[in-house]
């Protein structure tokens, strides 16, 4: 039940999908740098990135509108960014009145908050599709073979393993609190402070289920050998064809950030 | 799903990409694999080969338990970031790779936060709200000693202090990068998680004192013992230590725990990096908003300035105090065989 | 009609035949203080098949963790094909005692079904490509091949409980020690499981209440109560002892 919300992988066949997860994981790292990199106003660039994000989610047939509708993630912040429309020193170009104030949007300020926001979709669109076209185990493998330390691969191995067993053990204990205080009262209802209590009662137990579940666990690692060591199996060299794909990536994603510098 | 509106909030300090600027994200990811890499060494010398599972459930279980919600009052309700409370049970070192684990997959499998800026992220929610909420914690279960309400008041603290910490972190982070109008940021960012720490605080305290009625052989025997008025008289040179890390954490959200943050606007106009007001946007007649407008660079390196101070502090008096709770881990290491019902 | 009275198996049957599992007046308190077996005698010869009946708390699992050294003194009162489980040879036991929980997803703690069954071989040292071999096989002999990239998450509660199975025949033990195999499965699901206990070559010693299962797959029955042998014998004779069995709260449904 949990596995609905949180997988995130959509099974296919495309390129996209089959290309090595570490040429992707770098480009999709590359990508989210450059376009942090672009300085404001810089829509040349800036269209350039989403075309070829736009190019690869078509090409990885996931769905554009879903990875759009996905993207809408990143919305709220949008609130506290909002601010610098008002704030960046600039010619005036239109006022809002509130009540007692009145605020002033300047161009500096329209200039940056939509850079700002533009940058920030298309990362967001790189990391979706991401994704939604490589298992998280495989990016997990190719963060090992990055060499992100051994312990932290394990850690979130187990964490990803073990996510949708505890979220659906959540899910069942909020499901059995909100039988439970329904039948107490008809409004399900007790101060907030009662229901804080309780809710951290539910942390409480989620926490020693998790607990003794990691007890288990390690038994059952050390009946399989396991003695401290973590032990994993080589990485796979890179195919040529993969590797030249993430060099021309590369290449193409460091000269439209060059281009907005430069011209 | 989650809620769009709780989804708002809980996000609130996951800043995603395009929010910080580079050399803002950069800073940060150094800080954050210093501290990362100093918690690894940790954990791989206390060499207890339970750990690596043990962290990874644990971390499934904060992310699992920000999923457990309680109502509040019009649509909005309080959740648990976990920080404090994964660095009261499981101590400074594994509470920060736990929370680096949460904040870590949130980015990659759910776009919770970005990527660039995941080095931020994993600053303001994975270190600086388990070493301050652990050292909170630990000092004022030591003033208030043995009675069972010391649990309570220190778990619901240490819990406040920390989301009201990240969510300080998170405005400067924004601030600096200028990407968002200083009051405006502080005050909304404050506000907000004053009330949403007390949520956090309220769980937090909850499932400690189940723990303690439940299982009290899951708490650090640092905690226990406290508690059980067995633990060792308290040193002098830790009082000192606790009483500097609560003052330090007074100075440095006091500036902030005010609507209006003057304390940060009197640095910057100190510096000179303000010029009292007279830009262009300063257009309206009442001018609470509008009359304060930050040159954009400049303004940029005076918080930049502020946060690292606030930063350097904190992370500082943590250290201190991780010190002092590293007899909690020495004693977890030789707990009972393993159950296996 | 009398009780037949608890008859230890002796040892001088097996004289002539490997002995698989062996332990001599074997106790066990958990640390809480709690006594969970009591000198236990117990012989297993290789290649046989043996049911653990018993009610709940009996000490079935601690029994079983005994066998590769999990819990237990570690001091040679238990011995598997002639070795005796101590610390100096647990690497090797654990070799030979393919453990499987009841609970595949204490089991199966890798994010793909690879990952599992490949842990065993590769925290024994074994060279890459004899790993992806037993692997291979191993998942070969439970029937889920091409189940590789698969993620437990995404399997049905039998094939997880047939990966577990392959998570330890990927070790190549000469002794399996399941707990509870068919708790939960659905009749399909543990028709299937029924069919690959019966062609499973190794020394089968199997904690079950599903008398059953008992019936089809296991010639030989001992039933623990409160931590003691309380009989031991062919299973015929056990499920044709009506008192025995309404002693033993057992039920043939
Ligand atoms: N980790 C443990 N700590 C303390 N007592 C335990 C533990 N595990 C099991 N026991 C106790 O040991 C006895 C035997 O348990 P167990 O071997 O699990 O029985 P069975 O598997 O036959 O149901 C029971 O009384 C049980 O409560
Ligand atoms: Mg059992």
């Amino acid at each position: 039940m949990a596995q609905q919300i949180l997988e995130r992988y959509i099974d296919g066949a495309s390129s996209i999908h089959a290309l090595d997860a570490r040429v992707k994981l770098v480009l999709a790292v590359t990508t989210i740098v450059c376009a942090s990199l672009l300085p404001a106003g810089s829509w040349l660039a800036l269209l350039a990135l989403t075309a070829l994000v736009w190019a690869t989610i078509i090409a990885s047939s996931v769905g554009l509108l879903l990875i759009l509708r996905r993207a809408l993630v990143a919305l709220p912040f949008l609130a506290v960014v909002v601010t610098i429309v008002f704030s960046v020193p600039g010619q005036p170009v239109f006022t809002v009145p509130l009540g007692f104030v009145t605020l002033t949007a300047t161009d500096a300020g329209l200039l940056r908050f939509f850079t700002i926001v533009w940058k920030s979709w298309v990362s967001v669109q790189v990391a979706l599709i991401l994704t939604a076209t490589t298992h998280f185990f495989d990016i997990l493998r190719a963060l090992g073979a990055l060499h992100l330390p051994k312990i932290m691969v394990a850690l979130l191995s187990f964490m990803y393993r073990y996510l949708f067993v505890l979220a659906d053990e959540a899910q069942q204990l909020l499901r059995a609190r909100d039988c439970r205080s329904a039948a107490l009262d008809g409004r399900g209802g007790g101060s907030v402070w009662w229901r804080a209590k309780v809710t951290g009662q539910l942390v409480g137990t989620l926490f020693l289920r998790a607990f003794e579940r990691s007890e288990r666990i390690y038994v059952a690692m050390l009946a399989r050998g396991y003695t401290g060591e973590l032990r994993s199996l080589n990485a796979r060299p890179l195919h040529p064809s993969d590797l030249r794909f993430g060099l021309g990536g590369a290449l193409v994603l460091v000269l439209i950030t060059l281009q907005a510098f430069l011209g | 799903m989650l809620d769009l509106l709780e989804r708002a909030l809980v996000l609130a300090l996951h800043i995603p990409d395009g929010f910080l600027s580079a050399s803002v994200s950069a800073l940060f990811w150094v800080l954050t694999l210093v501290c990362v890499t100093f918690a690894v060494r940790r954990t791989n010398k206390v060499l207890d080969d339970r750990q690596v599972p043990l962290m990874g459930v644990m971390a499934a279980c904060i992310f699992a338990a920000q999923m457990l919600n309680f109502p509040v009052a019009g649509g909005t309700s309080g959740h648990v970031l976990g920080g404090a409370l994964a660095a009261i049970v499981l101590g400074p070192a594994a509470g920060i790779l736990v929370m680096t684990c949460v904040v870590a997959l949130q980015a990659l499998l759910f776009q919770d936060g970005g990527i660039v800026v995941m080095g931020a992220n994993i600053f303001n929610m994975g270190v600086l709200t388990t070493l301050l909420g652990g050292a909170v914690f630990a000092g004022l279960l030591r003033l208030i000693g043995r009675q069972s309400k010391g649990l309570v008041i220190a778990g619901f603290a240490a819990a406040w202090v920390s989301v009201m910490a990240a969510a300080a972190l998170t405005a400067l982070q924004l601030i600096a990068s200028g990407t968002a109008q200083p009051q405006v940021v502080l005050g909304a960012m404050l506000g907000v998680h004053s009330l949403i720490g007390v949520g956090e605080g309220l769980i937090t305290a909850a499932a400690l004192s189940f723990l303690l009625a439940t299982r009290p052989d899951v708490l650090p025997a640092a905690v226990t013992d406290v508690l059980s008025g067995n633990a060792r008289p308290v040193a002098k040179g830790q009082v000192l230590i606790g009483g500097l890390a609560i003052a330090a954490l007074l100075l440095l959200l006091a500036p902030f725990a005010s609507a209006a943050p003057d304390g940060l606007e009197r640095v910057a106009l100190d510096l000179g990096f303000i010029d009292g007001g007279r830009g262009p946007g300063a257009a309206s007649p009442a001018g609470v908003l509008s009359d304060y407008t930050v040159p954009g660079l400049a303004g940029g390196i005076s918080t930049i300035l502020a946060g690292l101070v606030g930063v350097l502090i904190v992370v500082a008096l943590g250290y201190g105090l991780a010190i002092l709770l590293r007899r909690r881990s020495a004693a977890r290491s030789n707990r009972s065989v393993p159950s296996s019902r | 009609m009398t009780i037949m009275a608890a008859e230890p198996t002796t040892e001088h049957v097996y004289e002539r035949q490997a002995i698989s599992v062996h332990l001599r007046d074997t106790s066990f308190a958990y640390p809480d203080g709690r006594e969970a077996l009591h000198g236990i005698n117990l012989t297993i010869g290789a290649g046989e098949k043996v049911a653990l009946v018993g009610p709940n708390g009996a000490g079935k699992s601690t029994l079983l963790l005994h066998l590769n050294g999990v819990l237990g003194a570690l001091d040679g009162h238990v011995s598997i094909a002639g070795t005796p489980v101590t610390r100096a040879t647990l690497r090797q036991i654990r070799a030979l005692v393919g453990l499987v929980f009841q609970d595949p997803d204490d089991q199966l703690f890798s994010p793909t079904v690879f990952d599992d069954v490949a842990f065993g071989p590769l925290h024994m040292g074994l060279p890459e490509a004899e790993v992806r071999q037993r692997v291979a096989h191993a998942l070969a002999q439970v029937g889920m091949s091409g189940y590789e990239s698969r993620m437990p998450h995404h399997m049905s509660l039998g094939q997880r409980k047939r990966v577990a199975v392959a998570t330890v025949l990927s070790m190549a033990p000469a002794v399996l020690a399941l707990d509870e195999p068919s708790a939960g499965l659905d009749p399909r699901a543990r028709r299937g499981l029924i069919e690959l206990l019966q062609t499973l070559p190794q020394t089968l010693l199997v904690s079950t209440h599903d008398l059953r299962m008992v019936v089809e797959v296991f010639p030989r029955t001992i039933i623990l109560a409160e931590g003691r042998v309380a009989h031991d014998g062919p299973t015929d004779q056990i499920l044709a002892n009506a008192a025995l069995l309404a002693e033993h709260g057992l039920e043939l449904v």
